[in-house]
């Protein structure tokens, strides 16, 4: 998945298409955004100066679905998870979480570094009458597990077997997450990044190759107007960022000072396998 | 036996073992993992047959295309319809979140009587009956024209059939709420002549210039302008916002021109006057008596005076503009509905047609509304005709809230797609107007601030159950007429309110009845849409115009000439209190869903207190996250202070669509409507409430 920050307006649509596919439920009062379960949420960053020079940009997190250092599937959740609730696939490189699995520890939401993941404290509770929008491609989580996006998987599974039936690959169109449909604006772009043909592999031009300055960091991009959060804990996310503007790409991450400067001319550009 | 210490620890040893070895130990914990995850009310919902089913949303006056996934017939997801000639697949938080609205046990189930504070279920039946009768006795007393409408929708064939129902019964006083297509109404009827619309084809223009327009949050038809932008950027066209705030679309713009709040017609008069000045118009308006009102009042260093824009810098964008291949001024501050002055408008319209953009590829269109409706003649008897010819109360809803306050006039009044005892600024001025009518019908979905005021209501059916024509609006240099199909039985016991007022008009008897004569609003929809019934209902859509209108229509600048004067902000304060509309808050008579209020920021709501932004300039000893006293002439509230970096100092922004003052805990009694802190500011000649905010205090609770 790639997310044009710069095309992104911020209007919500792609977090009440995501809840409203999932199931996600919703409290009286949501204001307390640490209790409000948002598979996808969109944060407000902004450059710090004063009006009129102040600008803000709007960044939609969804789970990240990280390959983990040297992309070999060990993300920062999966490791930790005692009951296996949580698992990679290999052959997606989804970051599955399997509700019945999960007995609440937690120890996930602690490791992910991107506060993806949810926990239900409460079970859900719908007014009288309005379960009747719920859909039955994913389950309704019970109180005490972790839930967190999927990448609406269960789109995946309904165009596979679709494409199994008829003997075929899955198409581009045929496999779109509930955000990408709803944007308005057009900035979320989804496809698989390893496959030379979808968008998603064109924007990012993932590097095959381990960073030579990172071995932990595999599938950086080579546009230098591409970038991950945090990109060098080497977790590897699936999710990329795009940006015209230089504060964004820096906001990706906390750098020291003068550490941008490195990462600025070495970002992008490790063109040795170009 | 006797039991010794030895066959004690032996049996002792012996049981530990054997619960040790038995499976019922590890079942047990099985169980219990299973039994504490399997919560019975935990919804399985059924499975089935995947179909999609398309419509038109009609929330708001957008007019998206829709495609409603649904299990075994049970609608579970709205989504953009692909390749809808506005909205092509994007949909907004609000569309999505239908479904919401559809199910929403809060909801007005049945028809409603008022009975002393309380209100009672009665039938169809009963309810007809008994506002036939109450009508009847109107006019009988042969006051026809003492009934009102107050209504938000002005085109599709529903408008048409409440102005039909207004003209039968004999009364001219229908209303209007503000809007931004009421509202281009307007300005184009000042500038160019009565009865046309406005359009603006962003899509085509390579500079746009907005007068404060909100187009990335909630403009005109919001997912369409969103493309508009997205596009932008890859068609080199550039924005260039007016504001006095960092907006998501100033924020989204190439340059932001920072204005003091409401000056911005004075911006866009002194860019005509430069234009003028430097003889770079089209036509010959130079002898007008406006060229000679903006030489004398609009020069350079006046308008920096007054707008706070440097005189340099405003001469640069009047150049950039006119030098642009296809520049276009956009008017409307945020949303373009309330708080905005004929004035503005028809400043920016004016600018339009100084720099030739009328009628152009990515200009402005002067357009005449779609006209696709025939109905048949209306039959009117001698009351009808006496009492529709009278004179309306007032010229505007702001007006007729003024006149019924002071002193009545009206004996009955039907709301239908209005919340103005919310959405207008000054609401408890608005209760006070309401209960001077006797006899109040509500044609609403939801027991909102209005229908809670009324005595009948007749509840209405909602999108995604109702057959209807929906026109495209809100500024859109295109129009489609959509259909808007029913995707699902009513829910509760609400019908469409065209039925609902077939059914009146035909209990009323005599001529009006003669009017209604149809079975149902269905059939009347597809009589009164004749000439393009089959394609709409065959593809969903009708595009009836989507090129440049052909000619340049005239421009008559006497309005402007008159140098109509600027509102000016109610009250006294250190602050000037603007409203900021946000994508993410529903206003108007449409409600935000759970969804809508689940995403909206901690620094718009915040608990029960609504966030304002403030400079950290100037907001003295406040801190940021502190509980204030915000009071302005209208009233005060409690607030809580989020600096905020991207407001101009001095100003405070608050959001608009927060507030809800009713029964229902998820969308309800957050935050505090803003409108109630703003008193109106009527504007001479238009009946336009331009108060774009007020002066305001603000001190630490």
């Amino acid at each position: 998945m790639v997310i044009d920050l710069d095309k992104c307006t911020g209007c919500g649509a792609c977090m009440v298409s995501c809840m409203s596919e999932n199931n996600v439920p919703f409290k009286e009062d949501e204001s307390d955004k640490k209790l409000s379960i948002t598979w996808m949420r969109v944060y407000k960053l902004t450059n710090g100066k004063s009006f009129p020079e102040a600008e803000i940009v709007y960044l939609p997190r969804p789970c990240q679905h990280c390959g983990g250092i040297g992309d070999h599937g060990h993300s920062p959740c999966v490791s930790v998870c005692p009951a296996t609730a949580t698992d990679y696939g290999y052959d997606t490189g989804i970051v599955s979480q399997i509700y019945t699995r999960c007995f609440g520890c937690r120890y996930c939401m602690g490791a992910c570094p991107y506060h993806a993941r949810h926990f239900n404290w409460w079970d859900p509770k719908w007014p009288e009458g309005m379960e009747n929008y719920l859909s039955p491609n994913v389950s309704p989580r019970m109180r005490g597990v972790v839930e967190k996006c999927s990448f609406c998987y269960h789109r995946y599974q309904l165009a596979r077997e679709q494409a199994i039936v008829e003997d075929r690959e899955i198409e581009e169109k045929e496999y779109q997450t509930a955000c990408t449909t709803a944007c308005p604006a057009g900035a979320i772009v989804f496809g698989d990044l390893n496959n030379p043909a979808h968008k998603v592999h064109q924007i990012v031009k993932p590097d095959p190759h381990p960073d030579p300055m990172n071995h932990k960091v595999v599938g950086k991009s080579r546009n230098p107007k591409v970038f991950r959060l945090l990109e060098r804990l080497g977790t590897n996310p699936k999710v990329y960022y795009m940006s015209d503007r230089e504060w964004v790409r820096k906001a990706g991450d906390n750098y020291l000072k003068g550490e941008w400067e490195n990462v600025k001319t070495h970002h992008g550009a490790s063109s040795s396998h170009g | 036996m006797k039991i010794d210490r030895r066959s004690f620890l032996g049996l002792g040893l012996g049981a530990a073992a054997g619960v040790a070895l038995s499976p019922v130990g590890v079942k047990l914990t099985d169980d219990s993992s299973i039994w504490t995850q399997n919560w019975p009310w935990t919804p399985v919902p059924e499975d089935g047959k995947i179909t999609y089913d398309r419509s038109v949303c009609s929330l708001c006056p957008g007019a998206c295309g829709i495609s409603v996934k649904k299990i075994n017939g049970r609608p579970v997801k709205i989504e953009g319809l692909d390749d809808y000639p506005i909205n092509n697949g994007g949909a907004c938080p609000h569309g999505i979140s239908g479904l919401q609205y559809l199910y929403d046990p809060a909801r007005i189930k049945t028809p409603l009587k008022k009975n002393g504070n309380k209100f009672e279920k009665i039938s169809w039946d009963e309810a007809i009956s008994l506002v036939a009768q109450k009508l009847g006795e109107i006019r009988k007393s042969g006051t026809p024209e003492s009934l009102g409408l107050i209504t938000g929708a002005d085109s599709g064939s529903m408008a048409q059939l409440f102005e039909r129902f207004m003209d039968a019964f004999g009364s001219p006083n229908t209303y209007n709420m503000p809007s931004l297509e009421s509202n281009l109404a307007l300005t184009a009827a000042a500038l160019h002549g009565a009865d046309r619309n406005l359009g603006f084809d962003l899509d085509h223009s390579d500079f746009i210039l907005s007068f404060g327009a909100a187009i990335i949050e909630g403009w005109g038809s919001p997912v369409a302008c969103i493309q508009a932008n997205a596009s932008r950027r890859e068609r080199k066209a550039k924005l260039v916002q007016v504001d006095y705030r960092l907006s998501n679309t100033a924020n989204a713009a190439d340059k932001i021109i920072a204005v003091k709040p409401g000056t911005e017609a004075d911006l866009a008069l002194g860019i005509c006057a430069v234009l003028l000045a430097k003889n770079l118009i089209a036509g010959d308006v130079n002898t007008s008596a406006f060229a000679a009102m903006l030489a004398k009042e609009y020069t350079p260093e006046k308008v920096e005076a007054i707008t706070g824009v440097k005189a340099a810098d405003m001469e640069a964008l009047a150049m950039e503009f006119i030098k642009a291949k296809a520049p276009v001024a956009v008017p409307g501050k945020g949303r373009g509905d309330v708080g905005q002055s004929l004035r503005e408008f028809a400043a920016v319209q004016a600018l339009n047609a100084l720099a030739d953009r009328l009628n152009k590829k990515g200009g402005v269109f002067v357009m005449y509304p779609a006209d696709y409706l025939s109905f048949s003649e209306n039959v009117m008897d001698d009351a009808a005709k006496q009492g529709a010819s009278k004179a309306k109360l007032a010229g505007s809803v702001n007006e007729l809230v003024d006149k019924l306050e002071k002193d009545g006039g009206l004996s009955a009044l039907f709301i239908y797609n209005a919340n103005p005892c919310y959405a207008l600024n000054n609401p408890e001025k608005v209760k006070v107007a309401m209960d001077k009518v006797g006899f109040k019908v509500s044609f609403s979905s939801f027991m909102d601030e209005t229908a809670l005021r009324s005595d009948v209501v007749l509840p209405a059916s909602i999108f995604l159950e109702r057959l209807e024509d929906v026109v495209s609006g809100g500024g859109l240099a295109k129009t489609v007429v959509g259909l808007c199909r029913p995707m699902v039985k009513p829910i509760f016991d609400t019908k469409h309110p065209g039925d609902a007022l077939i059914l009146l008009a035909q209990a009323m008897g005599d001529s009006i009845a003669q009017s209604f004569s149809w079975n149902s609003y269905d059939a009347c929809l597809e009589q009164v849409t004749g000439k393009i019934w089959d394609t709409l209902s065959g593809d969903g859509y009708v595009v009836i115009d989507d090129k440049p209108p052909v000619g340049t229509p005239a421009t008559d600048f006497t309005f402007l000439a008159s140098a109509p004067k600027a509102a000016v902000p109610m009250g006294e304060g250190d602050y000037t209190l603007v409203p900021v509309d946000k994508m993410r808050l529903a206003v108007g008579s449409m409600i935000s869903s759970p969804f809508a209020v689940k995403i909206i920021s901690d620094k718009v709501l915040s608990g029960k207190y609504s966030v304002v932004e403030i400079n950290p300039a100037t907001a003295g000893i406040l801190k940021d996250g502190d509980i204030a006293v915000l009071k302005t002439a209208m009233g005060k509230a409690l607030v809580k202070i989020g600096f905020n970096e991207g407001i101009m100092p001095g100003v405070i922004g608050m959001p608009r669509g927060l507030g809800h003052a009713f029964n229902n805990p998820y969308v309800a009694g957050k935050g505090v409507n803003v409108n109630d802190l703003i008193g109106p500011v009527i504007e001479p000649g238009s009946g336009l409430d331009a108060a774009f905010g007020i002066k305001a205090t603000l001190s630490k609770a």
